[in-house]
């Protein structure tokens, strides 16, 4: 493990963009992951930083079951991210479709279209427990073609 | 070519000052806003793992005469902006690399003519929309920042950097430095002239299609921007004469004070709209900028 790779680890680690689509949510989540941006959450001091397009962005966060009409979009945008990069799924929605389940119009779980890193369940989740899953696809994505020897830094 | 222009441009301000002084400057505007919004705020070191990381994306594969000017605009922007660091007069008269200010405030354009260029190469929707802003905010604020460099010179009777260095007791120095510490927030897309790079708005505006080291040369531009343009104003305000090592010390605190300054001023306004930021610049600033040239054409040349 020489010094370039466990520099670019540790800036993996310290600085995930963030890109978030809405794939028919009810806003609660879209709500509640605004609040981490706030003074009271304050996730930049995770270095975390919500991006305006999915070019710049490592971590995807998708809150919504995933309706016929987003489908597309979510594929193409997953599409857009550059490697190496780690999705996080927000709420119960995108897990499990929740109360919309046997909707004609939904097509979800998510999990069927695009491989998703880390599940955060709750209708909607709260913010500590956002940013704890934000966190965990950090580490999941700064893990991505390092050896095994540099896996044990962790976020503080 | 001599040892001290070699200095100017790789030790300091150029090269090896400039780039750290700019994850610096970042950080600092960072972390203002930050603890203005009572928040903790990023670490030191963010805009440098910021850059690191972004070097390290796979970008998407692109062919073609595109694929080079992408990454040409933003290489030029950092390369213009390095020279326009070692053209700063940071030391007394004779120690600073002569150049003048037509120079420096080309230089000083070339990243915002190459943000516009990147908007319509990307051939993205929302980069030519941002392109467009940008191009005409910079049509707008370059009005005043020329007439501000102009009533510098009539005031100082020269076009020489050197000679616009120092503190002077003469109200047109210092009329013609508000002016242009007026047109910096709209030179380095702040608020409340962020229009062109609207984040969320228009997506990331000209750099939408931007990824991975492309854009980490962009946000290295951005920082030497910052860098520039204070570092312009800080030398300026500097004392003439004296150690080496004082000037480069003043000259960090100075611009530092600025950055403080700029950052303040962006998170306490909201992001205007074009038009209203042109009335901004020429209807308010204008006005102003043309009394103090005419105000100081008449005062150099009266008989």
């Amino acid at each position: 493990m020489n010094f370039f790779k466990r520099l670019m680890h540790r800036s993996r680690l310290k600085s995930p963009f963030l890109f978030h689509i809405n794939t028919g949510s009810c806003n609660g989540c879209d709500i509640e992951m605004v609040t981490c941006l706030s003074p009271r959450y304050d996730v930049e001091q995770l270095g975390i930083r919500l991006e305006g397009s999915p070019r710049h962005a490592d971590i995807l966060c998708i809150t919504g079951p995933v309706t016929r009409n987003t489908l597309e979009a979510v594929k193409t945008v997953y599409a857009q991210v550059c490697e190496p990069k780690a999705v996080v799924a927000l709420g119960s929605c995108p897990g499990t479709c929740n109360v919309f389940a046997g909707s004609p119009v939904i097509v979800g779980p998510l999990d069927k279209y695009i491989p998703v890193d880390v599940y955060v369940p709750g209708c909607p989740p709260h913010p500590d427990a956002i940013i704890d899953g934000i966190a965990r696809a950090a580490q999941i994505l700064a893990d991505r073609g390092v050896p095994e020897a540099a896996k044990g830094e962790t976020q503080k | 070519m001599n040892l001290s222009f070699l200095i100017h441009i790789f030790l300091f301000p150029g090269l090896l000052f400039a780039i750290p002084a700019s994850w610096f400057y970042v950080w600092g505007e960072r972390k203002a806003t930050a603890l203005m919004q009572r928040r903790i705020g990023p670490p030191l070191l963010q805009p440098f793992y910021d850059f690191v990381k972004l070097f390290g994306k796979r970008t998407p594969s692109r062919r073609g005469i595109e694929a080079k000017l992408l990454l040409l605009w933003p290489a030029l922007s950092v390369i213009s902006m390095v020279s326009a660091m070692a053209m700063l007069p940071v030391f007394s008269y004779s120690r600073g690399f002569s150049g003048d200010a037509i120079l420096l405030v080309a230089l000083l354009e070339m990243p915002s003519i190459c943000f516009i260029l990147a908007g319509f190469t990307s051939g993205s929707m929302f980069g030519e929309i941002g392109a467009i802003r940008e191009a005409i905010l910079s049509v707008a604020c370059n009005v005043v920042f020329l007439l501000s460099i102009v009533t510098v010179a009539v005031t100082e009777n020269t076009f020489r950097l050197s000679d616009f260095a120092g503190v002077s007791w003469n109200p047109g120095h210092w009329i013609g430095v508000f002016g242009i510490l007026l047109c910096i927030p709209a030179k380095l897309r702040l608020n409340p002239f962020s229009t062109s790079s609207a984040e969320q708005e228009i997506y990331a505006g000209p750099l939408t299609e931007y990824a991975g080291a492309a854009l980490a040369m962009w946000e290295l531009a951005h920082g030497l921007e910052w860098v520039a343009l204070t570092g312009f104003v800080a030398t300026m305000m500097m004392p003439v004469g004296g150690w080496w090592w004082l000037h480069a010390l003043l000259f960090v605190v100075i611009s530092f004070a600025e950055v403080m300054l700029l950052s303040t001023f962006a998170a306490a306004t909201g992001r205007l709209t074009l038009e209203g930021a042109i009335r901004f610049y020429w209807r308010w600033a204008a006005i102003l900028a043309v009394l103090a040239t005419a105000a100081a054409v008449y005062v150099r040349f009266r008989p």
